[in-house]
């Protein structure tokens, strides 16, 4: 393991029209961290995401995945570079014409490496992690409900054994249940595969029980990157509202943190 | 994790002698997509009783795991010395490994039976569904005669600004081309017999009455049938149409009439237009090929064309409109969420459309075919 960051974002400036959403933003995630992004409705914590993604670009500044720029090198660098991380898209993303296992296999058939014997077998083996049963393999992303879509997606992000897991609202939609049982499954995950998460939420119970550091968005840029314990410390209006308001204090109580 | 510092090359030693098979560098996804042919030829070549080592220190993901899983027969080998973490990654490749069951995809008599019995009462749903419109249709209007405020006149008039006057440039565009080429055809052969005027009799009764509505209802099949579909369908799927169900407003009356009511009243306008335009491109052929006078050609088309053509031109072009946006509405209304069901019904829409308006012509054809034709 060397220094340079999974994820580092420098002097990120994102503008739509007139509108600023981003300034002078500045972001690094080390390897191993689970990092959870919150910040209002609007403040561009989807944006962010894309940004890491490549499905945007920012107006200005760098991103820079693996100690690498997001966009340098040939084509082909760039697409072994995306390979590298995989993404769970809020409302799955699922391909609705592909079956389950269809989908799992798809990124593996396109990279043509694995037999068909070993794709059947990973299909299974990505099922189970995700604690979904092999029967399931055959079922249509419409049969499914949102808790077993969110399942499937990211069956489907581990597909290519990535090193970085971005997740978007990896929890809305869920009931409580599903919810706490999505995050135990991260963090197994997490634990088993040694993944870089950065997930972007705002369900105060998510983070408390996932995040290992949290990054506030708010004014455009970073207002505080640090564990919970001692972002709770810092005098930002919307910290003291985001964790401090009546739900964020009953969710942080359930988690023992305050 | 720097590029120069993971993705050591895997690689596979064999010692025949002793029968060991040392596996050293990274067995992931990564370091393997490179290497794979060779690795799989190793692999292959490797002797069946071998003890198997891996340094514990390298890195094991569940691609490599399951391509020793594969290459290992699904089976661990009888003497394997691994790490700790390794065992582990297998572990749980031999989990699950060989427990996917297979697709049900065989295709028997019986499926054949089923699919033809499926594809019957399918049709007999469709039937139901497109009479039971219809009908609603037609509630709707009496509702609306005895309700006159809640006539849905902002969504009529929208509708006919985007079917008909935006659909007035490609019409005229491909009626004008097709009127030069018919005429064109049309005046090498009357050249031949000398009956150069009989041009105008072709044009005026081809296109008035047959041509142009016809063109026309096959281009706003493909422009704004489709588009019905699709608009419908993409509400239904994000669950608008419900939404409106659940406020206590008719989808009917608010989706499906102001678009069927908007395309009945701007198809004989622009099968006018687009008759019109193919006449002009018509003239202008049969002027250069014939030279052919606009003021003779304007003279004598409404003598040698009786009146009651127009009239049954105009008369089909308002049947095909409400028959297109009926059918468009139909398919959209029976959208169900998912990307293929929405092309698989827009497919439908437009075909259904297409091919019903053919035979409403040929229904036409007959009906009238005392009608309008000098003798």
């Amino acid at each position: 393991m060397s220094a340079a960051p999974v994820v580092s974002l420098q002097g990120i400036a994102t503008r739509f029209g007139s509108n600023i959403v981003h300034e002078r933003l500045d972001l690094d995630v080390e390897a191993g961290e689970i990092v959870a992004l919150v910040g209002g409705s609007g403040s561009g914590k989807t944006t962010l995401l894309r940004h890491i993604i490549g499905l945007t670009r920012p107006s200005s500044g760098s991103v820079r995945l693996f100690g690498e720029g997001l966009q340098d090198g040939p084509m082909r660098t760039r697409m072994a570079r995306q390979r590298r991380f995989g993404v769970l898209f809020q409302h799955g993303a699922l391909f609705s014409a592909l079956s389950v296992g269809e989908n799992i296999a798809f990124p593996l058939r396109e990279l043509d490496i694995a037999t068909d014997a070993e794709v059947r077998d990973l299909i299974a083996l990505k099922l189970a992690m995700v604690e979904m049963a092999p029967e399931h393999a055959h079922l249509m992303p419409a049969e499914l409900s949102g808790g077993m879509v969110k399942r499937a997606a990211l069956a489907r992000a581990l597909a290519l054994e990535p090193e970085l897991l971005l997740l978007d609202e990896p929890t809305a939609g869920l009931d409580p249940d599903r919810s706490a049982s999505f995050v135990e499954l991260i963090r197994s995950l997490h634990r088993q595969l040694g993944l870089t998460v950065v997930l972007v939420t705002h369900d105060v119970d998510t983070l408390a029980a996932l995040a290992s550091k949290i990054a506030v968005l708010a004014d455009r840029r970073i207002v505080s990157f640090a564990p919970m314990e001692d972002t709770l410390q810092v005098d930002h209006p919307f910290i003291q509202r985001f964790f401090r308001g009546e739900h964020g204090r009953r969710a942080l109580r359930r988690n023992g943190l305050a | 994790m720097n590029a120069s510092v993971q993705n050591q090359p895997p690689e596979i030693r064999v010692d025949s002698d002793a029968a060991t098979v040392r596996l050293s560098g990274d067995w992931t996804l990564r370091a393997l997509s490179g290497v794979i042919e060779t690795i799989r030829k190793d692999l292959a070549a490797v002797p069946a009783e071998a003890a198997w080592s891996m340094d514990p220190s390298q890195r094991l993901d569940s691609f490599g795991a399951t391509l020793l899983w594969q290459a290992w027969g699904a089976t661990w080998p009888r003497l394997v010395e691994i790490g700790e973490n390794q065992r582990r990654v297998i572990d749980r490749v031999s989990a699950s490994a060989g427990r996917l069951p297979t697709a049900p995809d065989r295709f028997g008599l019986l499926d054949a039976i089923t699919m033809l019995g499926a594809a019957l009462l399918t049709f007999r749903a469709h039937a139901i569904d497109f009479i039971a419109l219809f009908g609603r249709i037609f509630l709707d209007l009496a509702h609306l005669a005895r309700h006159p405020r809640e006539w849905p006149l902002l969504e009529i008039s929208a509708n006919l600004h985007k079917v008909g006057v935006k659909a007035m440039p490609v019409t005229a565009l491909v009626g004008f081309l097709i009127g030069v080429v018919l005429s064109y055809l049309s005046s090498l052969q009357l050249k031949l017999f000398g009956a150069d005027i009989f041009i105008v009799n072709i044009l005026g009764l081809g296109i008035i009455r047959e041509l142009g509505p016809v063109l026309v209802s096959v281009l706003v099949a493909g422009r704004s049938g489709s588009a019905m579909t699709a608009q419908l369908g993409v509400m239904r799927v994000t669950e608008e149409i419900d939404a409106l169900a659940a406020m206590g407003i008719s989808r009917t009356l608010r989706l499906v009439l102001p678009k069927v009511l908007a395309l009945t009243l701007a198809m004989p306008l622009l099968v006018l237009w687009t008759s019109s335009v193919a006449l002009f491109g018509g003239w202008v052929s049969a002027w250069v090929e014939l030279d052919l006078s606009l003021g003779f050609f304007v003279e004598t088309l409404p003598t040698v064309v009786p009146i009651a053509n127009l009239f049954i031109g105009l008369g089909k072009g308002a049947a095909f409109g409400f028959l297109i946006a009926l059918i468009a509405c139909h398919f959209g209304l029976r959208v169900r969420p998912n990307t293929e069901s929405l092309s698989a019904n827009t497919t439908a829409s437009v075909v259904s459309a297409i091919t019903m308006v053919i035979l409403v012509d040929a229904v036409f054809a007959i009906a009238t075919r005392n009608i309008g034709v000098p003798v």
